[in-house]
């Protein structure tokens, strides 16, 4: 049997009385009309950390990652039940403005999706979406948000540019600097890197680790060593039932139920 | 297995690979056939057009007035009508047939209503438009009492080409990527700023490009007009200005034996009007093609 061994710097206990709870999910229940994707999910997920999402296709974890921004609410049919709870905030009360909630969860894609509008434009869309107008401030956000993405040498001569010239890696990291341009606290990831290279795949993954240290980070992922390498969290899905979570080097170490073994040790899935 | 149990033999397979070659020259021959026809008769059409029209036109034939009902003179007056019909019927039809593609991709329920309204978008581009042109007549002309006038004429012109102007919008939403549309929403952008901002630039091209074929139609048209624009030969200083188009000239003139030479001339200056739509059309359709091989 092999598995991941990493050492993510958490131990069993150790960090997690200083953490808090970003996100609560109690007794979530999602359903496609008659077909029930989501069965009884609880969750806790700590602020500033990243927490990965693994499970074969089709378990639910992409469904259960478009709850967290309400995504899921452009599906026909989609009806969702329990609760999600952001710094104690039920986000499917009937009062939430799902706009600023979106604002407040970014999300990135699993194919990258620049919009066919310059490098600048499309870190500014999210800003001037919300009302900011002022040239000088939006320059700031551009290129911060930019740096923060780790893109910001690569682009800094082509700001007028369109973005559909940039490489796949390029764009995507474009993608998460969009998100970051809008300030949310949470970054929803659906696969951020499966339709990248290694290398692209690398700088992602270094780029999560960085931005850690400012935001919640929830990262759904087919590929077992990049939960590993990435996450200090890992939850395991099968069949819309969340089977196990934990700290990452402790869930694929030790996995506390064997389905998870079977699955990280590639049995099946 | 052994060799005798082979079900092919070289010789064998090098036969029947001639009997397909033999085959595929007869389809090209065919083919090639077939696009020359076309091509050829085209030609021949825009030839003699061309060449029993080019020696009327003049510098004069295109500046001066229209001269006892087109018998003198030239055809001033007309070519800028048609331009007002242009611009008049698209004002009408553009905005409208964007908001109704709107309507139908984005903010309708995809149910029974919507898949009527596409049945009867798609068979009114297909009704004559004499039709349209009868129902302009008693419509905007008696009805609302607006007589034969620009007015009349760009309005029905306008319910003319709203069936192509709705597909072509509808369609051009629609290739755009869904990944945009995620993309914008989960910025926390509204609907309608997805649209305004992120849909709709996306699918310009191919609005454009509908805009296009559209102007192409008004400049073309001539049976939805006979009964609503009129037959003024002034340059229209009114809505309520009876006018004539390029087309709805040249069917006067020929239909009425005005003049069989300034008719030449007329359809002439008309085919260029198109061919020079075509290839503007021709243009944004590539742009389309472009952005859908960047995805």
């Amino acid at each position: 049997m092999e598995t991941v061994m990493l050492d993510t710097g958490i131990s069993e206990r150790g960090d997690m009385q200083k953490s808090r709870v970003k996100v609560g999910i109690k007794k979530l229940d999602l359903f496609y009309s008659d077909f029930q994707a989501l069965k009884d999910v609880n969750m806790d997920i700590e602020e500033k950390k990243v927490t990965a999402l693994i499970g074969p296709s089709g378990c639910g974890k992409s469904t259960f990652l478009r709850c967290i921004n309400r995504m899921n609410d452009l599906i026909p049919g989609c009806k969702v039940t329990g609760d999600i709870l952001i710094d104690g905030t039920d986000i499917y009360k009937e009062n939430i403005d799902v706009a600023y909630l979106r604002k407040e969860v970014g999300m990135v894609f699993q194919k990258p999706n620049p919009f066919e509008l310059s490098v600048f434009d499309n870190i500014a869309y999210g800003p001037r979406t919300h009302g900011l107008r002022d040239k000088k401030k939006l320059e700031i956000i551009v290129e911060r948000s930019l740096r923060h993405a780790a893109l910001w040498d690569e682009v800094k001569d082509r700001l007028n540019k369109t973005a559909m010239g940039l490489s796949g890696g390029q764009q995507q990291r474009l993608c998460i600097a969009r998100v970051l341009a809008v300030e949310p606290s949470i970054v929803l990831m659906d696969e951020p890197t499966s339709a990248l290279d290694p290398i692209s795949t690398g700088k992602i993954e270094d780029l999560i680790a960085a931005l850690k240290n400012d935001y919640t980070i929830i990262i759904v992922t087919h590929n077992m060593q990049q939960a590993a390498r990435v996450s200090d969290y890992t939850a395991f899905f099968l069949l819309g039932d969340m089977i196990e979570m934990g700290p990452t080097t402790r869930v694929f170490q030790l996995p506390g139920d064997k389905r998870t073994e079977d699955y990280i040790t590639g049995r099946f899935g | 297995m052994t060799a005798n149990d082979r079900w092919s033999s070289k010789e064998m397979i090098l036969q029947y690979r001639a009997r397909q070659k033999r085959r595929q020259a007869i389809a090209y021959a065919f083919m090639y056939l077939a696009a020359a026809f076309a091509v050829a008769t085209m030609l021949a059409i825009i030839g003699f057009i061309f060449t029993k029209g080019i020696s009327e036109i003049s510098w004069e034939f295109l500046t001066s007035d229209v001269h006892d009902a087109g018998r003198e003179g030239g055809i001033l007056p007309i070519i800028i009508n048609t331009l007002y019909l242009v611009g008049l019927g698209l004002l009408f039809a553009a905005p409208l047939s964007v908001l109704a593609a709107i309507y139908m991709t984005e903010y309708s329920k995809q149910g029974i209503l919507i898949k009527i309204i596409r049945y009867f978008t798609s068979n009114l581009a297909g009704i004559p438009s004499i039709i349209f042109g009868l129902f302009g007549f008693m419509f905007f002309a008696k009805i609302l009492g607006w007589s034969w006038s620009l007015l009349s004429g760009s309005a029905t012109i306008a319910i003319v080409i709203l069936p192509t102007l709705i597909r072509t919008s509808e369609e051009a939403i629609l290739t755009v990527p869904a990944g945009y549309k995620e993309g914008s929403l989960a910025l926390g952008a509204t609907k309608w700023q997805t649209m305004v901002k992120v849909v709709i630039p996306t699918a310009s091209p191919g609005i454009i490009n509908g805009i296009i074929l559209g102007m192409g139609r008004i400049v073309g048209e001539t049976a939805a007009l006979v009964f609503t624009l009129g037959s003024g030969t002034d340059i229209a200083s009114s809505l309520m200005s009876s006018a004539r188009s390029l087309s709805l000239h040249l069917f006067i003139l020929a239909n009425e034996g005005i003049s069989t030479s300034k008719a030449y001339a007329t359809a002439t200056v008309l085919i260029v009007i198109v061919l020079i739509l075509n290839l503007i059309a021709g243009w944004f359709g590539k742009r389309i093609n472009r952005y859908k091989d960047a995805r």
